[in-house]
């Protein structure tokens, strides 16, 4: 069932993005900031959880999921070691997905060349 | 004709359906990346009895990162771009795209002062901005953890 509402979730909140570009014509770079800043929120809300609970990947797969991961990435930090933990959390809980993509962009680019359209 | 009547003209000979299209090829396409998500969520669960959930989380980010990576590579991911605009840019899959395709398009200026120094041109943003909010929202959990 998860399956399901995966898709459907994830599917809503892209075409969401879909209806923010034909409305404002922002850049990749402000849509992507916004689905961040709004998954932050929610996680803040402490609504994120019970959607992951339902949706599965189709709520941390958009880059929603990402802004939720670094607040709660900064939350538990600090219920674990205080203080510091507001520094720490999030890029802690999100060190893979970033380490990643900075070495596979990296190697990528070093490979293949940009293909003028 | 000024921006706004422009605007305003491109906005009146635009076709309705045109959008609505366009809003079913994002929902369909994002649907899939996080049905492929969902998947992998699932194996590496059975694949990995030992990770727990955050664990197995950022192995399928990771996964899916490192295939937009090379599918946009291959000049397949902006094919599926094209057709489907938002439905893939907002999965993490349009993070990867974004900082790989700045990689190779700055890769004829080095290495180092063109890769390295471009990759993040587009990605910057949401880390910078995503660090400083879950940040801030730290420090507000941290002092109000103060008083109960």
């Amino acid at each position: 069932m998860t399956f399901l509402w995966a898709f459907l979730v994830g599917g809503f909140i892209c075409a969401l993005g879909q209806l923010l570009i034909l409305k404002t014509n922002w850049t990749p770079a402000r849509i992507l900031v916004t689905f961040v800043v709004l998954g932050a929120l929610l996680q803040v809300c402490m609504v994120f959880d019970s959607l992951k609970q339902f949706a599965g990947a189709g709520v941390t797969t958009p880059i929603t999921g990402f802004g939720a991961g670094l607040v709660k990435g900064t939350f538990e930090n600090i219920d674990k070691y205080g203080f510091i933990g507001i520094f720490t959390g999030g890029l802690t809980a999100m060190s893979a997905g970033i380490a990643v993509a900075i070495v596979s962009g990296l190697v990528i680019g070093m490979i293949f060349k940009s293909r003028s359209k | 004709m000024d921006r706004a009547e422009y605007a305003e003209y491109i906005k009146k000979i635009t076709p309705k359906s045109k959008i609505w299209s366009s809003l079913l090829r994002a929902f369909i396409v994002g649907g899939l990346i996080c049905l492929l998500g969902e998947s992998l969520n699932a194996l590496y669960k059975m694949w990995l009895p030992n990770y727990d959930q955050t664990q197995i989380g950022a192995l399928v980010s990771s996964t899916l990162i490192f295939l937009a990576a090379v599918l946009t590579g291959l000049g397949v991911y902006d094919k599926i771009g094209y057709f489907a605009g938002g439905g893939s840019i907002v999965p993490i899959t349009g993070f990867s795209n974004s900082i790989t395709s700045a990689a190779m398009e700055f890769r004829k200026e080095g290495i180092i002062f063109g890769t390295c120094a471009n990759m993040f041109k587009i990605a910057g943003p949401v880390i910078v901005v995503g660090v400083a909010i879950a940040m801030l929202c730290g420090l507000g959990y941290f002092i109000v953890g103060l008083f109960i």
